[in-house]
């Protein structure tokens, strides 16, 4: 079983984030960045399936130099090699572009599970699996929150409004997996350092076959026109609680024609 | 004047509220087509003609049942193509966001997600960072795609009739690669959906425990009609499910009355919820980040002041 599990590097999901004046990208610089949190679920559900049968799990992310801690972070987990995809071409790049710089690099492969958190923390599209596994022409097996692999079926509770639909599959496929899928375990000491020298592969747009015209900000499908930071909320009215609190509230939610 | 495509989101031919508001959006840039694919739309196609949409485009049949997200990116790209439409409106739901990136792909255009307005040039709105910052874009290749939030904008009922036009579905191959095999149900609360509620009571790390939520936190929340959330602090000390979390990881809500018991307010949860449109705070903790987004708010402790706000609130109706 070969798995590949995609993680973005994005703002610490704590901290405040901003766009940059100059071209209205994210500003990576203004915040802690980490391993996307949702991404750790879907690592630590490959890690499960590998540990289950047998098998190897790499990770690959597409971003700035900086990325390749988070590659070799999310590899600290257990993973055992990385493909980190970086190109200056690349920034902002958009979902489409992202997807099919992702697909491009997995093609080939012979993955027989390529694996998303189902959202990134700092974009929150939740797009880029349903792109790739279009792109591929890949079964979209995504918003899993239980994932069973038995011989080369694949059977997933997608998590609906209601509940969950129980959804089978062949393999290969591409997989996202929701919050709180399992409990995604801190990385060892042992496998610290093994990440450390794990097989790590870098590569450019060249060496996946892309020309930079189709990827970056200047090519993207969307680009905004302007933004601005919300303007502070004008002051409402606190009280301090007297035993009249509840009377106070209902006279708020009165005038406020709420009941 | 062209057409906007708006996909109907429905339960089984019940119109999901998020649908009409989108007609009363694509009515400001063009001529609304509702896109109603599955079963169900005999009964529908009156509503939303009465809501706005000229045509209703039906596709039905077992397939969209049958498989996942596919079969209705198929009839929405072929509408395409053959319409030219001048945007396509899509629910930002879980398969309303996959639905629009995999229409993207196929038809080659730009994707916006979480928009909260579009305007007549089709340039969207959206509130990025949980609402601290205000973006302006717009789709610079292709028909435009746009998911829009619920509670952007109020429906219109129009009073008009709407003419039906039957669209054959097909199944095609990546369609059929999925198979939806059994559909479970959970036992609903009879709350409102937490997404789409016109008021949303919450709890955090102040309510205490699980027993805080079903003694303090539900029956305000049912007095009000209102859904129940959760902080994160109280999902991850399984007080209250998951699914119920509303924060930065979790769910986006933007009611017209969010009532925050026991927050403190950290980025994680403000990011879910601070543009609703009117907030009411309880905490015992007057330096709590969440009193800066109050309208109003108490500085009190919720166990006392949430139960007498609810017995108030029953006691007028």
């Amino acid at each position: 079983m070969k798995i590949c599990v995609c993680v973005k590097q994005v703002p610490d999901s704590w901290a405040e984030k901003k766009l940059t004046a100059a071209d209205s990208t994210l500003d990576r610089a203004a915040a802690d960045r980490v391993v996307n949190e949702l991404d750790e679920y879907a690592v630590e559900e490959a890690l499960r399936i590998v540990e289950a049968g047998e098998g190897e799990v790499t990770i690959l992310s597409m971003g700035p130099d900086e990325a390749a801690d988070s590659v070799r972070k999310a590899i600290s987990m257990g993973a055992h090699a990385g493909i980190h995809i970086s190109d200056p071409a690349l920034h902002g790049s958009d979902a489409l572009a992202t997807s099919l710089v992702l697909a491009k690099a997995l093609e080939g492969r012979g993955f027989d599970l390529i694996m998303f958190g189902s959202e990134s923390t700092d974009a929150r599209m939740s797009v880029v699996p349903a792109m790739v596994s279009a792109r591929l022409g890949l079964p979209q097996m995504t918003f899993a929150n239980k994932v069973e692999v038995s011989g080369s079926n694949l059977t997933i509770h997608r998590v609906t409004d209601y509940g969950y639909d129980e959804v089978q599959s062949s393999l290969p496929a591409v997989v996202s997996v929701v919050e709180k899928t399992n409990e995604p375990r801190y990385p060892s000491f042992k496998n610290i350092m093994a990440a450390k020298k794990a097989p790590m592969e870098t590569l450019s747009l060249a060496d996946i076959g892309l020309d930079a015209a189709a990827v970056g900000l200047a090519n993207a499908w969307s680009e905004v026109k302007d933004f601005a930071e919300r303007p502070a909320k004008a002051k409402g009215t606190v009280i301090t609680d007297e035993g009249n609190g509840a009377e106070k509230i209902e006279e708020f939610l009165v005038t406020q024609k709420f009941i | 004047m062209s057409e906007v495509l708006v996909l109907i989101e429905h339960s089984e031919g019940n119109i999901k509220k998020v649908s009409l508001e989108l007609l009363a959006m694509a009515a400001g840039i063009g001529e609304p087509s509702a896109v109603f694919v599955g079963p169900g739309a005999d009964a529908a196609i009156a509503t939303l003609g009465d809501h706005g949409a000229k045509t209703v485009y039906v596709a039905d049949g077992q397939a969209f049942l049958d498989h996942v997200v596919v079969p209705t990116v198929d009839v929405l790209a072929k509408l395409v193509a053959e319409k030219s439409p001048a945007a396509v409106l899509i629910p930002s739901s879980a398969d309303g966001k996959e639905i629009a990136g995999r229409l993207a792909v196929a038809i080659d255009s730009g994707v916006i997600t979480d928009a909260v307005a579009v305007s007549a040039d089709v340039v969207a709105t959206q509130n990025v960072f949980g609402g601290a910052t205000i973006v302006h874009s717009r789709v610079s290749k292709g028909t435009p795609v746009i998911t829009v939030r619920t509670n952007s904008i109020a429906p219109v009922q129009s009073g008009g009739s709407a003419t039906r036009v039957d669209v054959a579905a097909e199944v095609s191959a990546a369609a059929g690669a999925t198979k939806v095999v059994n559909r479970v149900s959970v036992q609903k609360s009879g709350r409102p959906d937490l997404s789409e509620a016109a008021i949303v009571v919450s709890g955090g790390r102040g309510v205490g425990s699980d027993e805080g939520f079903a003694s303090v936190i539900e029956p305000l929340a049912d007095s009000l009609g209102a859904a129940v959330g959760a902080s994160r602090a109280a999902t991850d000390a399984g007080w209250y499910p998951h699914q119920f979390q509303v924060g930065q990881t979790g769910k986006t809500v933007s009611p017209q009355l969010y009532v925050a018991n026991g927050i403190s307010g950290a980025i994680q949860h403000r990011a879910g919820m601070q543009t609703s449109k009117t907030v009411v705070v309880v905490n015992k903790d007057a330096d709590a980040p969440i009193f800066d987004l109050a309208d109003f708010g108490v500085v009190g402790d919720l166990h006392s002041v949430v139960p007498d706000l609810t017995a108030r609130v029953n006691a007028r109706k």
